[in-house]
């Protein structure tokens, strides 16, 4: 709204300079969406598309022999579904602990009666900067038992500097007089983080939230690492790499180059495998923007 | 009224009474402190690996010392010194390829006053910040084989005859690790730029039009300068993660081929600390990431500070 009135004015009585700038404006949205949109659709088409029709080459936008049977092969992998399932499990289950853990963090070190509030925090936002790295950070993981295990999903990440920063800031921003009149009526720090200030912060918990869970849904690395003998807990986007990274390797080799379409699996069937490690976020996202989009200009810039 | 007013002036005193009131904030912050001392904290001791020839029997303190030995093997190792480049080249490249793109692009999605082009665009552009990094490098493999979409183009207007190879020659990967970092990051890193745009003063705009500024000169000297601050902290803070800008897109499009070129520190870390079990050597690589790294941040900060910009700390 505010930018309406600002462009007003000059609107009427375009520079050539004006007219220049609109065109640049036009084209470089364009080809941006297009640039971003193209090897989504592309990718999606291809998923619809029969296999051998499409080595042919020459779909862009639309399948051009339909068929289903690529996500009937991809269904009938069994790999897939426990994949499916522990992504589904650990997605869940991490964004609520986490959500709660970092939630009553932010909640602590923003009481600005604390005693300990700038020692607290201190201690977390070192975290961001300093850490073991890989190997000590493996080797405890091992030596907690938690390789080979679920629990090495959800118990390691539950509370990160970045997330409680971001609450941090947005409960700093909540009238410290609501605090007070509460306690004047008797409630304790648990009512007053459970009745008072959550409510307030919905837009900022959502904004944690889906970064969690985004975090958490798109994860490959840490079954890698940790789990990767442990087939009972891969996850969908390991599975996937597994199936990608077969090709990949291959074009490596020149002679592969050629005839790209000779390939372990199917390039319909790794679209297929895409777009359904990619359909729940892309389906969820447009609905939280207006969350993530307020809960990290408040939470992010301030800091 | 007086009342909150002695109340605070209790703020950072020990009475018994302000302690036993705030039992609750107690205890949260021990269990808090207890995970992060686990978690964050303990591993740090794993430093002293990268001094030692460590042997996961023997334990941390039964192990060998064995002083810098570890670091100079990896300066003396010629394959090292080419993984710094490539981390230090690749984080530098990403980060300001990045950062213009997403300056461009709010600037240029600010410029667009109808909200009904201005929405669906900005939705749009949110959406390759979803997608892993699997998907992403995935869909970009396709657009780039032999028989994708750019080598198509390319070959429909004439510029080669024959389709390139993108992932067998060194020579381009650099690019095509940049690009797939703008491609996946440009719409989401320009949320913080926009709510800077957004928070300009409008009689700013206001005044220029009537002093006759066109839209460029209004870009230049007011949104500009305007979003400044955010760029210069956001600058700060990704410096320091310079060197941890590469692991995932490296890992996950390099092949044998383009490996003098793909291979950075945290690779590096995976290969021998992992694959070899060689943990002494992976913690002396990784040690020196996060010493030049902390270093980054300081040098950054203090360059900052000087020029009396924004800063960290």
């Amino acid at each position: 709204m505010r930018e309406d009135s600002t462009h007003k004015s000059y609107k009427i009585r375009g520079t050539a300079s004006d007219k220049v700038l609109t065109v640049v404006v036009i084209i470089f949205l364009l080809s941006f969406t297009v640039v971003t949109l193209y090897p989504v659709i592309n990718t999606v088409a291809l998923s619809f598309n029969d296999g051998i029709d499409a080595v042919r080459g020459g779909i862009y936008l639309i399948p051009r022999k339909f068929s289903m049977k690529n996500y009937k092969t991809v269904m009938e992998m069994q790999n897939i579904w426990t994949g499916a399932k522990i992504t589904v499990c650990r997605t869940v289950l991490a964004t609520v602990t986490s959500l709660i853990a970092n939630a009553l963090l932010a909640f602590v070190v923003s009481r600005k009666r604390f005693l300990f509030k700038s020692g607290l925090s201190l201690f977390w936002v070192i975290t961001m900067y300093v850490n073991g790295g890989m190997i000590p950070i493996f080797l405890l993981y091992k030596n907690l038992g938690l390789t080979g295990t679920f629990h090495v999903y959800w118990i390691p990440g539950m509370i990160s500097a970045f997330n409680m920063l971001v609450m941090r800031t947005y409960m700093e921003g909540i009238p410290e007089s609501l605090e007070e009149s509460a306690q004047l009526d008797g409630a304790g720090y648990w009512t007053i983080f459970a009745r008072i200030i959550s409510p307030l912060c919905k837009p900022v918990y959502a904004t944690v939230a889906l970064f969690i869970a985004v975090w958490q849904w798109n994860s490959w690395f840490d079954a890698m690492l940790y789990n990767r003998m442990k087939t009972e807990y891969t996850t969908l986007q390991y599975e996937l790499m597994k199936l990608l990274s077969s090709v990949m390797q291959q074009s490596g080799s020149a002679e592969n180059a050629k005839n790209g379409a000779a390939t372990i699996t199917p390039v319909t069937i790794r679209a297929a495998a895409t777009v359904v490690t990619m359909l729940p976020i892309v389906c969820l996202y447009p609905f939280l923007q207006r969350y993530f989009v307020t809960g990290l200009t408040i939470g992010g810039v301030k800091e | 009224m007086a009342q909150a007013k002695t109340a605070k002036k209790k703020i950072n005193k020990f009475s018994l009474k302000e302690m036993k009131r705030q039992t609750f904030l107690m205890i949260v912050s021990f269990f808090m402190v207890v995970y992060g001392i686990i978690f964050y904290y303990w591993p740090l001791t794993g430093w002293l690996m990268a001094f030692e020839n460590f042997k996961p029997k023997k334990g941390l303190l039964g192990s060998k010392f064995v002083g810098l030995d570890k670091f100079k093997f990896l300066f003396e190792d010629d394959v090292f010194i080419k993984v710094i480049r490539n981390t230090f080249a690749m984080g530098l490249i990403n980060l300001v390829s990045t950062t213009i793109m997403a300056v461009l692009f709010a600037i240029i999605l600010n410029e667009v006053r109808r909200a009904w082009i201005k929405k669906p665009i900005q939705t749009i552009s949110y959406l390759p910040h979803f997608l892993s990094w699997i998907v992403v490098t995935g869909i970009l493999h396709d657009s780039l084989s032999a028989s994708g979409i750019v080598n198509d183009l390319l070959l429909k207007f004439g510029f080669v005859n024959q389709a390139i190879n993108f992932f067998a020659f060194p020579k381009y990967f650099w690019g095509i690790v940049a690009f797939a970092q703008c491609w996946k990051e440009t719409g989401w890193n320009a949320i913080i730029y926009l709510a800077a745009i957004t928070a300009i003063d409008p009689n700013l705009y206001e005044a220029a039009s009537i002093d006759g500024a066109d839209r460029l000169h209004k870009i230049r000297y007011i949104t500009l300068p305007g979003i400044k601050p955010t760029f210069m902290i956001l600058l700060l803070m990704n410096v320091g993660n310079v060197l941890n800008a590469g692991f995932e897109v490296q890992y996950l499009l390099g092949n044998g081929l383009v490996q003098s070129v793909s291979q950075t520190i945290d690779i590096y870390v995976l290969k021998w600390g992992i694959s070899q079990n060689d943990y002494s050597l992976g913690t002396a690589a990784g040690l020196f990431k996060s010493a030049v790294s902390i270093l980054l941040i300081v040098i950054a900060n203090e360059i900052s500070k000087r020029y009396g910009e924004e800063r960290l700390f």
